[in-house]
């Protein structure tokens, strides 16, 4: 059986997701060891509490943000 | 001298006089930046000879972030966190991103930098009190990265900004205080902590701001992108102190002539 994907931007870059897929399993698949991480749906921040409950949908856009150095 | 062997004696002098930010007491008046920094090592070293107890971060796409340790080194110096929204151009940027920050520091605290232009780096005045102004209302404890002007600077505060942080001159110049006066006029201009942000190039620069009445200093390429950062921060964390003991001594007047200090009572006549 073919699995459901849905096609995703995910900061900059065409994604393709599987299909129920949530802003936290792509957190977790892209965190790349930070825990310090904010996400921005379509322009809106989605907070943390809220990542397991926002399922992702057909060209969704998404920042993932990390930490890094800056004046 | 080692950084190691001043720290005690400067941090006697910085204890006995402190300064509030948004009722959060700090007793070091140099706020560093992380940006520019060779490596981990220098950055812990820095911050550490620095004496800093407020260092600014960014928000980055993840693949372009810090390894996840950069944040271990500063949690392990013990400094609070001040993310930027470094980058930012529009208010509806810089207002999402500090947002975001909020979610991935956990702090109601940022630096607000909304730029209007490439090549200088300059604050966009229209776009930074619009977010200011928006941000405030959010919660947020805003310090505004803005020009020297003192209307823009007493704008700021007006609206709600904990902190008027105006620029020597643009950031990554190392040009110093291009407007020394516009700079005191602003320190008069508002209630709020006053501090002096971008352009410094030197130890004199850092010195010269606090002799000019402002509270406190932040500084990132000076010391980041110095020969030694180390040796550097400790020369900036020794100007900083310097002139704010400079300040509250009181300098004297400058004239025009000489003024002898030595007295001509008694003067023999040879």
């Amino acid at each position: 059986m073919e699995v459901e994907t849905v096609q995703v931007t995910v900061n900059g870059a065409a994604t393709e997701l599987a299909d129920g897929a949530t802003v936290a399993d792509l957190v977790a698949a892209r965190s790349g060891g930070h825990d310090r991480v904010a996400v921005a749906l379509n322009g809106d921040v989605v907070p943390r509490g809220s990542w397991p409950r926002t399922p992702l949908s057909p060209g969704d856009a998404l920042e993932v943000l990390a930490p890094t150095a800056g004046g | 001298m080692t950084t190691q062997d001043l720290a005690p004696a400067l941090a006697r002098e910085e204890a006995a006089d402190p300064f509030v930010i948004a009722g959060e007491t700090f007793t070091s008046r140099l706020l560093l930046g992380t940006g520019g920094v060779p490596s981990l090592e220098t950055l812990e070293a820095a911050v550490r000879a620095s004496g800093s107890q407020l260092v600014t971060v960014a928000l980055r796409r993840v693949e372009a972030s810090s390894s996840a340790s950069m944040l271990a080194v500063l949690d392990r110096c013990g400094v609070r966190l001040l993310p930027n929204t470094a980058g930012c151009r529009t208010a509806r940027e810089a207002v999402l991103t500090a947002r975001l920050a909020r979610e991935a520091f956990g702090t109601d605290w940022v630096k607000l930098e909304v730029i209007g232009d490439e090549r200088t780096l300059l604050p966009d005045a229209v776009e930074l009190l619009d977010a200011a102004e928006q941000l405030v209302a959010d919660g947020a404890t805003v310090l505004a990265y803005t020009t020297d002007d003192p209307v823009l600077g007493r704008r700021l505060a007006d609206v709600g900004c904990a902190a008027v942080m105006p620029l020597g001159s643009p950031i990554g110049s190392g040009l110093g205080i291009r407007n020394p006066h516009n700079i005191a006029l602003l320190r008069e201009a508002v209630d709020v902590p006053v501090v002096l942000d971008a352009g410094i190039g030197t130890a004199s620069d850092a010195a010269l701001a606090m002799e000019l009445g402002c509270d406190a200093v932040l500084l990132a390429s000076a010391v980041t992108r110095a020969r030694d950062p180390e040796r550097m921060a400790l020369a900036m964390r020794q100007a900083v102190e310097g002139g704010r003991q400079a300040l509250l001594a009181g300098r004297i007047p400058r004239r025009w002539h000489a003024e002898a200090s030595t007295s001509s009572e008694g003067l023999p006549e040879l």
